[in-house]
């Protein structure tokens, strides 16, 4: 079962981090920093406005707590692949080429962070908060939507990360580039996406398909309206549109390699 | 076991200019045909950049071919990376598979794991490595606290868990102290001979040759210059030998028909002779040496296998310096 492997893959890397409590720790509490600034910046903001697009301070930080926690998921996997540049270049990505195992899988586990598990931690904390400070209609389907968002959300930030990451097959040093994109658009999704200008937003909404992460689910969620016009079931259809990121980035994948194995270096 | 048909595999190289770039190709592989069968053990050497490695990418399935055909144990490595992973295993001396902070044992677990071996299977194959390279303590030690020789056990061990019928490894003896080479030589040997396991080396030590591989195969510009036993390809190519003589006391070197005297040193005490093996034995040549002088020392010095592969390529330059 191949399956099975992957759990035992992660448990290995866990243990061998635990080599090195005292780095761990502190890596720990700076990723749970890490998330919070982006909580002052939200709440600095909102000690001098009211509404931001037509959302008030705990509709934002729902967004941000979603996008947070999807982000932070994401982050824990498919974090690892801005390692790829140095697999490449020391040849270990040959050593994963050698095993009967899919090369994305065996990165994605290769360097599991539990202290990434501290980004998760803060965004799940405000995610509680803001549910019960929100004004939500609540039933079993919306509390289906809830679960469900930050897995999808995750699906889509790792899809996006993928793809990103590919570029480094062709630009070993395109790890810049990478970061710019999947940074980038997590800081870009913990926003109602009205606030930026239209053409940022329909990159951001359907290339990048970051507005299903958090906003879309969340007006859903609300109950609102969408500013920009769409019809309301589209909140619903995160984990579709993460199913679609996911086999795009499988192909990409599938496509990067496949031109890493024709050329080499 | 092996098939290569015409292989080729080219690389586009950037080459800039100030703001300009261009690309050139370059063969690393050009056109190598040969085969290996079941139970062979095989040395492949050739200068660095001589197309080796490449190979050897191309053979796993790590890289893929520009043109021309292969087949390893039964199956395609560019098209069948997966099904050719869990048939051979593949050793690169100067990349690890194993788990760095990890004590080694747990490396071999989880690659029992990615293998699915039978525990039972597992745990033979993995006594019987520990027994033959004298691993018993290093099992608890993290990887990255092992020399690079037990470490290399470490991987060997590690490709072998899976029983492959095909183990091919890259400079598997570089780095590694005289003791460490020789244990590994030794047990090399051993699972060629008593597993029937095939043996694809690369390596700039040819003593891993002379030890290892009753075949040889030069490659150099991406071409195989010369394919077979080693003695065959020694005797062919320098049929030269060479004694070398220590006197008793300084002199001039013994004169016999047919043999030159290359140089002396030590102001005449030591002189080296070369002769033809096929015109007069050591034999015969000694007897001669020590009617003329008063000999101290006196030793028969083979080819070195260098030599022999510098003239292999010599040949070749000049073959098609005629054509």
């Amino acid at each position: 079962m191949a399956d099975v492997i992957y759990p035992k893959l992660i448990a290995a890397k866990l243990r061998s981090q635990m080599v090195y409590r005292a780095s761990f720790a502190v890596d720990f509490v700076s990723q749970v920093m890490a998330q919070s600034y982006e909580l002052i910046v939200i709440l600095v903001l909102f000690s001098q406005i009211n509404a931001l697009g037509g959302f008030t301070k705990n509709e934002v930080l729902l967004m941000y707590a979603f996008a947070g926690a999807a982000f932070g998921v994401a982050d824990l996997f498919a974090g690892q692949l801005d390692n790829l540049p140095t697999y490449i270049r020391t040849g270990t990505f040959d050593v994963l080429l050698m095993r009967p195992l899919g090369t994305l899988p065996q990165i994605m586990v290769s360097d599991i962070r539990l202290r990434r598990v501290g980004r998760i931690t803060g965004a799940l904390a405000v995610m509680a908060y803001a549910l019960s400070h929100v004004a939500i209609d609540w039933t079993p389907a919306k509390i289906v939507l809830t679960i469900l968002t930050p897995m999808a959300g995750a699906v889509i930030y790792s899809a996006v990360w993928v793809v990103a990451c590919s570029i480094c097959f062709w630009i070993v040093e395109g790890r810049e580039f990478a970061n710019a994109v999947t940074y980038g658009s997590n800081a870009f999704t913990s926003y109602p996406i009205n606030v930026y200008s239209a053409p940022l937003r329909w990159v951001m909404a359907f290339i990048v398909p970051g507005a299903f992460v958090a906003y879309y689910p969340s007006l859903a969620l609300l109950g609102k309206e969408d500013p920009l016009g769409l019809p309301g079931w589209v909140g619903w259809t995160s984990p579709l549109v993460a199913a679609l990121a996911a086999t795009v980035a499988g192909l990409v994948w599938r496509f990067a390699v496949r031109h890493y194995r024709g050329t080499g270096s | 076991m092996i098939e290569v048909r015409e292989l080729r595999r080219e690389f586009k190289v950037a080459t800039s200019k100030g703001l300009r770039r261009n690309y050139k190709t370059v063969t690393a592989v050009d056109g190598v045909t040969f085969d290996v069968k079941a139970g062979e053990a095989v040395g492949y050497v050739g200068p660095n950049g001589a197309g080796k490695s490449t190979t050897i990418k191309m053979l796993t399935g790590i890289l893929v071919p520009t043109s021309g055909h292969i087949q390893v144990s039964g199956v395609d490595p560019a098209k069948q990376r997966r099904d050719l992973a869990k048939r051979i295993g593949v050793v690169f001396g100067q990349r690890s598979q194993l788990w760095w902070d990890l004590p080694l044992k747990d490396s071999f677990d989880l690659l029992k794991s990615i293998y699915r071996v039978s525990t039972q299977d597992y745990q033979a194959r993995l006594d019987e490595c520990v027994e033959l390279l004298g691993m018993q303590e290093l099992l608890i030690t993290p990887v990255r606290q092992l020399s690079l020789g037990q470490r290399m056990r470490g991987e060997i061990t590690a490709a072998l868990l899976h029983a492959p019928e095909l183990l091919v490894l890259d400079e598997p003896t570089i780095g590694l102290d005289l003791e460490s080479k020789e244990r590994l030589r030794e047990f090399l040997a051993d699972i060629n001979t008593r597993r029937g396991t095939t043996l694809l080396l690369t390596t700039h030590d040819l003593d891993d040759i002379e030890r290892l591989c009753p075949r040889l195969m030069v490659i150099d510009h991406g071409r195989v210059l010369a394919d077979g036993p080693l003695a065959e390809l020694r005797a062919e190519v320098t049929p030269d030998r060479e004694l070398v003589i220590d006197l008793r006391e300084p002199g001039p070197a013994p004169d016999v028909p047919g043999v030159t005297a290359v140089r002396s040193e030590a102001n005449g005490l030591r002189h080296h002779l070369t002769f033809r093996r096929a015109e007069i034995t050591a034999a015969q040549l000694i007897t001669q040496v020590v009617r003329q002088v008063e000999v101290h020392d006196l030793a028969v010095v083979e080819p070195e296998i260098d030599d022999v592969i510098r003239k292999l390529y010599q040949r070749q330059v000049d073959q098609e310096a005629h054509r």
